[in-house]
């Protein structure tokens, strides 16, 4: 079993800035893979990379187990790309640009095709000067959807598109993925992220900060933890991995490693636990404490 | 993993990879181009085609050939504007009348063509999407070449058959120098569009370098009698003028338009390969962190005024080139009959140096229309492409956000006019007043021109485009009306037939200020229609 996507050591500059260094990504095949990190991480400069639209300074990269510079084209044929802001020709019909694709790709299932117009409610008749925004996202996500291909690589895909829309979108992502094709998404939405993703990575500046399944990235992030105790707290401030801590009293509230929270626990237990709540990290807390971090290194650095 | 089982596709992508998806592409232009692209093929092909007809119930007899011959070919600055004429044959009289204008008309076309098909895909952004597909790297640029190629192989093929009457090999030799120097640009686009970041600094360096083709070849024909000057060499459109096309054709000038394109082509291949998309040779340098601009006006005016600098110098450039021209006017045979007939057609009814001038004025005017077509129809431009929603969403009217265009384009056609005025009397070296004078005289009808872009945008927005009729209309009936003898009632129809020539003539002010009433009737028509109207999506 090859793996989809295997990319090392990834570096690219434009000028004097690093878009890329030193990225990591392992996409498996038959996976629906999550691609974060705040805006300007390079997310969207690894997937040209990755489509061969720039050439990686160094690095290695594979699609399929092939070159993604040099098999650009032939690669292709097994891609489909939708890009986060579609652009499409002023005088030509939805429909001529989803057939277009799929003549550019691996070929169209026809009976795919006007399933999938129906289910997005897209007037492929219509001119694309006068698609809006997420009419002009359907497009592409119906020739990408309706095209022969193993892989999907999606760059904010459903940008525009309303609710009702996002969840059809939801239901393709599956029946793709039932279907044995991999899926790379990259998206804000972090309920689009939960509900689809089988593993994410998470990258900033550049690089691979994060990557595994959303439960192995809960187990890595903090559990927020507030008890009332029977007598006054000891020893807590001593054990690894607490942070935040606040004692009031016989009050106690601190962030523990969710791997250290045995320890923590135990100590509370010895002095008497009247109360006990602990809040497992939401998704969003996570992928915050990832972009933060940024913020927070960028604001030391000013200091 | 799976396999990839259809293999039908593979014969496509067979050959040269880089090359693969090309035929789509091409599919995808042409279908997007069905209308612009024939319009284009028409109207050179066309009209160069119809020429024998026209020209010939001028100058029907061999006579009346050799009379404008001996007038055009003495006298330098008309032989700098036309160049020489080799031949006293009526398709010989053809060539000579077209084969520049046509050639640099093909260029235009051409170096639209190809960035329209290269650059503008990556800047847009559907590049990037359709390259994801499968598209060889060289695919577009490939696709862009085959669309110019078959423009101009078309116009080619109409000149061709339309003067075959006059004898096909000299038909063959102006239609292969009209689509050669069309192909030398197509090419030298391609170049440029791998150079720039942006589609309008590939135009524009295109153009300005057929700018400069021109001025070479109009500087070597001013100081040769038969096209044989060095400067005119250095010029793709004196290549053409130099295949003689109906006066013993020089084949092997093809050679140099082929090694040319061949050049061109390699180069533009070469670095397509060679980059990412969407990345340039010459990146765009950062802009300020900070911005002052605070109104529709400044934004209009930033907008618009790397354009009008580059019309400005154009302009002054070439007032200086007719100017130092201006003294030669006067070595003409003086009692030519014919000579006398014609300038008195293209300007005014006195002195030579007087009609020249005017006529060098009102060639500058035509030449400004343009600009104020162009920048009128920013506006449509600005709101076709959402760009004026927002602006329209801040505390701006619509007739504050379209005035600021206005100025532009109304104050930059008066600036642009007085910066050739004052090249043509620099050139010239006295008649400071009248020189300008006669030029705020001729704004007026630029004007006009423009004020009927502003009617057309703001009534009937979907045709916008229309707004460059009447000013194409003015340019054609000045640049070919006079020589062909068309009825005056067809004449009349351009603004410029109205107004004195000056200098040279009295100063009539009736038609200079119905002129301007029209202007002003038009703009207001216009920018009330837009205010009325829905805005366009």
């Amino acid at each position: 079993m090859t793996k989809a996507i295997t990319v090392s050591g990834l570096h690219k500059s434009f000028g004097r800035t690093h878009a890329l260094d030193g990225l990591d990504l392992d996409v498996e095949t038959g996976e629906v893979h999550g691609f974060l990190g705040p805006n300007g991480a390079g997310k969207s400069t690894t997937i040209r990379v990755l489509l061969g639209l720039l050439r990686a300074d160094s690095g290695a990269a594979q699609l399929l187990g092939k070159d993604p510079w040099n098999d650009a084209v032939e690669l292709h044929r097994r891609i489909a790309y939708v890009p986060g802001d579609v652009t499409l020709w002023r005088n030509l019909s939805g429909g001529e640009v989803i057939d277009l694709y799929g003549r550019l790709r691996g070929g169209l299932d026809k009976a795919r095709r006007a399933d999938l117009i129906e289910r997005f409610e897209l007037d492929p008749t219509k001119k694309g000067r006068t698609y809006s925004k997420g009419n002009r996202q359907k497009v592409a996500l119906v020739a990408a959807f309706a095209s022969d291909v193993d892989l999907l690589i999606l760059d904010e895909p459903t940008s525009g598109l309303d609710p009702l829309m996002e969840e059809v979108f939801q239901e393709c992502v599956r029946e793709e993925q039932s279907r044995g094709r991999t899926v790379l998404l990259s998206s804000h939405i972090l309920s689009e992220v939960e509900e689809l993703c089988d593993r994410v990575s998470i990258i900033r500046k550049g690089a691979t900060v994060e990557t595994g399944s959303l439960a192995e990235l809960r187990h890595l992030t903090r559990t927020a933890v507030s008890a009332e105790l029977a007598g006054p707290p000891n020893g807590l401030s001593g054990l690894p991995g607490v942070h935040d801590l606040d004692i009031q009293g016989n009050r106690v509230r601190l962030q523990v490693d969710s791997d250290k929270l045995d320890a923590v626990l135990r100590s509370l237990t010895d002095s008497g636990v009247r109360t006990l709540t602990s809040t497992p990290p939401t998704l969003e807390e996570l992928f915050m404490r990832h972009y933060q971090d940024e913020v927070r290194t960028e604001e030391a650095m000013a200091r | 993993m799976t396999a990839v089982a259809d293999t039908t596709f593979a014969p496509r992508t067979g050959g040269n990879r880089h090359l693969a998806g090309t035929g789509a592409l091409l599919r995808l232009a042409l279908r997007r181009d069905r209308i612009m692209l024939p319009l284009w093929v028409l109207a050179i092909g066309g009209t160069t085609a119809s020429a024998a007809g026209s020209l010939g119930a001028v100058y029907g007899t061999a006579e009346e050939r050799a009379g404008v011959i001996s007038s055009m070919t003495t006298n330098s600055s008309l032989r700098s504007l036309y160049g020489p004429v080799f031949d006293d044959s009526l398709g010989a009289l053809v060539a000579w009348r077209y084969v520049a204008f046509m050639a640099a008309f093909a260029a235009v076309m051409s170096l639209l063509i190809v960035v329209r098909h290269t650059r503008e895909e990556e800047e847009t952004g559907r590049q990037e999407m359709l390259s994801s597909a499968m598209v060889g790297r060289r695919a577009p640029l490939t696709a862009a070449l085959l669309v110019a190629l078959i423009a101009n192989a078309g116009i080619a093929l109409l000149t061709t058959l339309g003067l075959a009457g006059e004898g096909a090999t000299g038909a063959l030799a102006l239609g292969l120098a009209i689509g050669g120097v069309g192909m030398v640009f197509a090419t030298m686009a391609a170049v440029m569009a791998q150079l720039t970041e942006t589609a309008r600094l590939a135009k524009g360096l295109t153009a300005a370098v057929l700018g400069v083709a021109w001025a070479l070849k109009a500087a070597g024909d001013a100081a040769s009698t038969d096209g044989s000057h060095v400067l005119t060499w250095l010029s793709p459109i004196g290549w053409a003028e130099n295949m003689r096309a109906f006066a013993g054709e020089r084949w092997w000038v093809v050679l140099l338009f082929a090694a040319v394109i061949v050049v061109q082509g390699a180069v533009a291949y070469h670095l397509a390969g060679r980059r990412d998309i969407g990345m340039s040779f010459l990146p765009a340098r950062p802009g300020p962190a900070n911005g002052t601009l605070s109104t529709a006006t400044s934004l209009a005016w930033r907008l618009q005024r790397g354009s009008l600098l580059g019309w400005g110098i154009g302009f002054l450039l070439a007032g200086l080139m007719f100017g130092t021209m201006t003294e030669g006017a006067a070595d003409l045979v003086g009692d030519n009959e014919n000579t006398r007939e014609i300038l008195e057609r293209m300007g005014g009814q006195a002195g030579v140096t007087n009609s020249f001038l005017a006529a060098m004025i009102g060639m500058l005017a035509m030449l400004a229309a343009l600009y104020a077509v162009q920048s009128v129809l920013r506006l449509n431009g600005e709101e076709t492409s959402q760009r004026a929603e927002p602006i329209l969403a801040g505390a701006v009217g619509r007739i504050r956000w379209a005035a600021g265009h206005l100025y532009v384009a109304f104050g930059g056609a008066a600036l642009i006019m007085l910066l050739g005025g004052l090249g043509l009397a620099l050139g010239y070296g006295k008649d400071f007043g009248p020189v300008l004078g006669a030029v705020l005289v001729q704004t007026v009808a630029v004007w006009l021109l423009g004020s009927f872009a502003v009617l057309v945008y703001g009534l009937l927005p979907r045709v916008a485009a229309l707004g460059w009729a009447y000013a194409g209309l003015s340019l054609g009936l000045g640049w070919l009306g006079a020589a062909l003898n068309l009825p005056s009632a067809v004449m009349n129809l351009s603004p410029f037939e109205h107004l004195p020539k000056l200098p040279g003539n009295e100063m009539q002010w009736t038609p200079v200020l119905i002129q301007l009433a029209l202007a002003a009737a038009f703009t207001v028509a216009g920018l009330v229609g837009l205010r009325r109207r829905d805005m366009q999506n």
